[in-house]
Formats: structure tokens, sequence, C-alpha cells
């Protein structure tokens, strides 16, 4: 007979963020009351907080790189990765949005988060991508505009999550260690951010892939909407 | 050596907390100095202080998080054409700090064989005496930038660290024994191909759930990947821990949960459908998540 109750942590975190509650509150929420299903007294639910905050005090240690980020933005980082993004041929979209994939994951590699939806894709990528296709094509319906604007967003997403991992202080493979040295095994960094190449490679083939579909629909109805002129 | 790191970034942290005390004209000014002050100081007492107390103070900071007092300040941050001049100016030469961290870690690892923790603390420092070489900036505005930078985080600075919490309690109450258990009823003759879809689809589908790939990480990998991949299959735990949070990611593209990857940008863009930033990568999502079950299965046994 399988014991149900310890996931009722897991329930109270579903119903916690559906109902958009902090989500530190949640997670404290679930984490006490799995305790106390635990057979743990509050003092001890308290201790094992706090013993394992000490513990993991290295997985926040990327706050030691903010001042030199910080600074390097003083002095204007972002607005050169944004004239070296607006300095390329401007050929299509997806020229556009594999140069800016591509960007987006060397930078993530070296711990810079130098991208994002309110930073680069609305104000720069986006309004790129959809000049290029209007280029190709004056009579860009709405439709497709809204198209070219959700790939932008998707080539930024695309870019930031499939290359975090690569940087060795990024949070994401501090947390894994933790959670992997807690379970017994003990894992060292410096062979960690490797084994997120493989897919990194792959998230590159896939998102050619779909970029060159978006370039050839809009070809295709390029060329419909002229024929249907004649 | 390692405990030297933490006190700097505890220092750090009350660094933070002591601007933002002297930031007169911000809105949330004692809820966020209060935050910083009680981060720091828990990195710097942690190892001294009874274990109960950083519970206690990690308490207070759930509370100051939940309640909303936390903000923005005023960081001096320059005008966009101010920093456009900047730019013109140093050019590529910005990047050179930043290449810095990440080579001078692994440096450090595979030169000492010590932690590349250690490494990480020592070329933060030395990228920062970088930048303020090149850009010749002040050490004082770098922290109020630094600041900057950790006000916009925000409460998730910490959210790792709980996590890790989280998931220990989640230990002791037995929940990976019974996300096994579950597991293994379902996958009855302990195909290996069949638990590695387990884990990759329960990290996606977590992460759909709950929004966040790292709070899956945590239950799914105790749940399923220790005991039935690493201990039962003899799977490599790097690999299967790497690219199981990667399986994680794959979720986020598909989750209206993530909103600030998925419903903001809709916004943003001005687009009529909400969801069309999830529907543009739910396929592309779905074949990442094929290609990291099958990385899974061919790399890590």
């Amino acid at each position: 007979m399988i014991d149900y109750y310890p996931l009722i942590g897991i329930v109270l975190i579903t119903i916690g963020f559906a109902i958009r509650l902090n989500t530190l509150l949640v997670i404290l929420i679930a984490g006490v009351v799995t305790g106390l299903i635990a057979g743990l007294n509050p003092i001890e639910i308290l201790s094992i907080l706090g013993a394992s905050f000490t513990k993991n005090r290295y997985m926040s240690l990327f706050i030691l790189i903010l001042p030199m980020i910080g600074v390097l933005e003083y002095f204007g980082l972002r607005e050169r990765a944004e004239t070296l993004i607006s300095s390329m041929k401007k050929a299509s979209v997806s020229k556009i949005t594999l140069s800016y994939l591509l960007l987006r994951q060397v930078t993530n590699a070296m711990g810079l988060n130098l991208g994002g939806h309110p930073t680069m894709i609305r104000p720069l990528i986006a309004p790129m991508a959809e000049a290029a296709a209007e280029k190709e094509d004056p009579s860009l319906s709405e439709e497709n505009r809204f198209r070219i604007r959700a790939f932008a967003a998707l080539s930024e997403n695309f870019g930031n999550f499939f290359s975090q991992l690569i940087f060795i202080g990024s949070g994401g493979l501090l947390l894994i260690k933790g959670v992997l040295t807690d379970a017994g095994y003990p894992i060292e960094l410096s062979n960690m951010y490797v084994w997120a190449i493989p897919t990194l490679i792959f998230s590159i083939i896939i998102f050619i892939i779909f970029a060159k579909i978006e370039d050839r629909r809009l070809m295709n109805q390029k060329q419909a909407n002229s024929e249907g002129e004649k | 050596m390692l405990e030297y790191v933490y006190q700097a970034t505890g220092l750090l942290l009350i660094a933070f907390s002591v601007q933002t005390y002297f930031d007169k004209e911000h809105k949330k000014r004692l809820g966020t100095t209060l935050f910083w002050l009680l981060y720091g100081l828990s990195f710097m007492l942690g190892k001294v202080i009874p274990d109960w107390l950083t519970g206690l103070m990690v308490l207070g900071l759930t509370l100051i998080a939940a309640s909303g007092f936390m903000g923005h300040g005023n960081y001096k941050y320059p005008e966009t054409h101010i920093r456009k001049r900047h730019a013109d100016t140093f050019k590529n030469k910005l990047f050179i700090p930043a290449i810095l961290v990440p080579i001078v870690t692994i440096l450090w690892a595979k030169l000492t064989g010590t932690s590349a923790l250690i490494g990480l603390g020592i070329s933060a420092i030395l990228a920062l005496v970088l930048a303020l070489i090149i850009t010749k900036g002040s050490p004082k505005q770098s922290l109020n930038d630094g600041r900057r930078l950790i006000d916009s985080i925000g409460w998730a600075a910490i959210l790792s660290q709980f996590l890790a919490a989280l998931g220990y309690l989640f230990g002791e109450a037995g929940v990976g024994d019974t996300v096994s258990q579950i597991v293994k009823a379902i996958v009855i003759d302990g195909n290996l191909l069949m638990y590695v879809l387990c884990y990759t689809c329960g990290m996606a589908l977590f992460t759909i759930i709950m929004g966040n790939a790292f709070a899956a990480f945590a239950v799914i990998t105790t749940g399923i990947a220790v005991p039935l991949l690493i201990v039962e299959q003899g799977g490599n735990p790097v690999i299967i821990g790497v690219i199981g949070m990667l399986s994680g990611y794959c979720g986020t593209l598909m989750t209206p949960m993530a909103a600030n990857f998925n419903i903001v940008p809709a916004a943003l863009l001005e687009l009529k459908n909400k969801n069309q930033v999830i529907q543009m990568q739910f396929l592309p999502g779905l074949l990442m998540l094929a290609i990291n079950t099958s990385l899974i299965y061919f790399l890590a046994f």
C-alpha cells in the first residue's frame, strides 16, 4: 500500500501557486506542513530550515558578481550589445532572431544576463524582425506581424533557458549540486557545465529549423498574395 | 577558505542594506533594508549561531517578502544617451571582465583541485577590479549598481536556498519514497527508458504546474532520479541532474504559470492572443524534451 500523506506538500504547492500567493510563503507553508507530517516539532523544523539555509549558502554566490556586472551596465554594456545586434545585415526574420539567440547564449555562458523581453525583444529584436519581413512583403498581414513578434519572444526564451547551465556559477548548476549532494552524491561544478553542451547544440539546431519554417511560411504567403492579385 | 567567500558575500549584502537605508527617497526603504540586512547576517553568522535562530531569520525574510515590503530605490543610473556614449568609448572592452569570471573559476578548480566555489569568489573580485580599471568607475558606484541588480532580483535571490530546505523536509517526510513507489507501480518491469521518461516528463510536468523548474527539480529529482535512475540503475548523477534540469526548462516554455517568460512578453509585444508565445513554443519545447530524454538515456548509463 502506497502512503500518500507525504504528497500533501506537493498539493499545497500546486494550490498555493494557482492562487498566486508569494512563492516563498507557499514553499514555507508546504515545508512546515510536510515536516509536521514527518513527526517533527516546530523548533526542529526551524532548525532544519536554518541548517539547510546555512549549508546551501553557496547557491547564492552569484551575488558576488553583481557589482561587476552593475559597473559594466553603468558604462553601457547593454547598449554595446544593442549596437552589435543592430549593426548586422538585416536580412530576414530567421537571421535576426538567430543572431540574437547566439549572442544571448554566448553572453549567458559568461554569466551575463544581457537579454530580456522588456530590454531587448520589445524595443529591438521584434521590431527589427518585423521590419525585415515588411521589406520583403510590404503588405504584411497583422496575423503575420503577431507571429513574427511571438517568434522573437521564443528566440529570447530558447536562447536564455538552454544556455544558462553553461555558466559555471549559474544558480541552476548550484541548485543541482546542492540537491544531489544532499542526496548523498557530492558532485563538482567543474564537471557539470560540460553536460549542458549537448542540449545547447540541439537547441540551436531545433531553433534554426523552426526559424527557416517561419521564413518559408512568409515567403509562401507573399507568393499566394501576389498570385491572388493577378 | 570557502567560509571567507561567504563572509564577503555577507558583507556585500550588508553594504546593500546600509545603502538602502541611506536612500532617503526609497519608497520601501525599511523593509528592503531589513531584508538585505537579515540575509547578510545569515551569511556571516550561519556557522556561529544555533540553527533555529537562522531558521527564525529565514521566517523573517519570508514575512518581509510576502507582505510586499520590498521595492526598488534610486541608483543614479545614467540616462540612455549617456550610457550609449560610454558604450561607444569602451566598445567590446566591456565584455572582458565578464569573460574573466568563468575562465578564472575553471582554471582555479583545475589547477588547485579545490572547490570551484572559491574560484568563483576570487574571480568575482578580480573581475570587479578589472572592470573598475577599464571604466575608471568608482567602487562606491559599483556597490550602488550591484544594489540595483539585487533589488531587481528581489526576494527571488534566496529562492534556491529555500528550495533546498524544502527538498530536505520532503526527504524527511518520505515524499521521494512515495513518488518512486507510484512510478514503480506504473512502470512494472523496471524498464530503463520508461524510468527516464518518467523523470524528464515529470520534470516538465511539474514545471508546467509550478511555473518554476527549480521547485520541480528538488521534488522530482529526489523522488524519481535518485532512487530509480541513480541507485537502482546506476546512472551518472552529474549527467542526470544537469539534463534533468534542462528538461524542466522545456516545461517552462509551455506554461502560463511562468508569466514573466510567456505572458508578460505577449502583453509587451501587444499580441491579441495572450497565449501565442506559448503556442509558438509548444512544439519546439516538446522536441527538446524528447532530445533531453534521449540524451539522458544514451549518455548517463
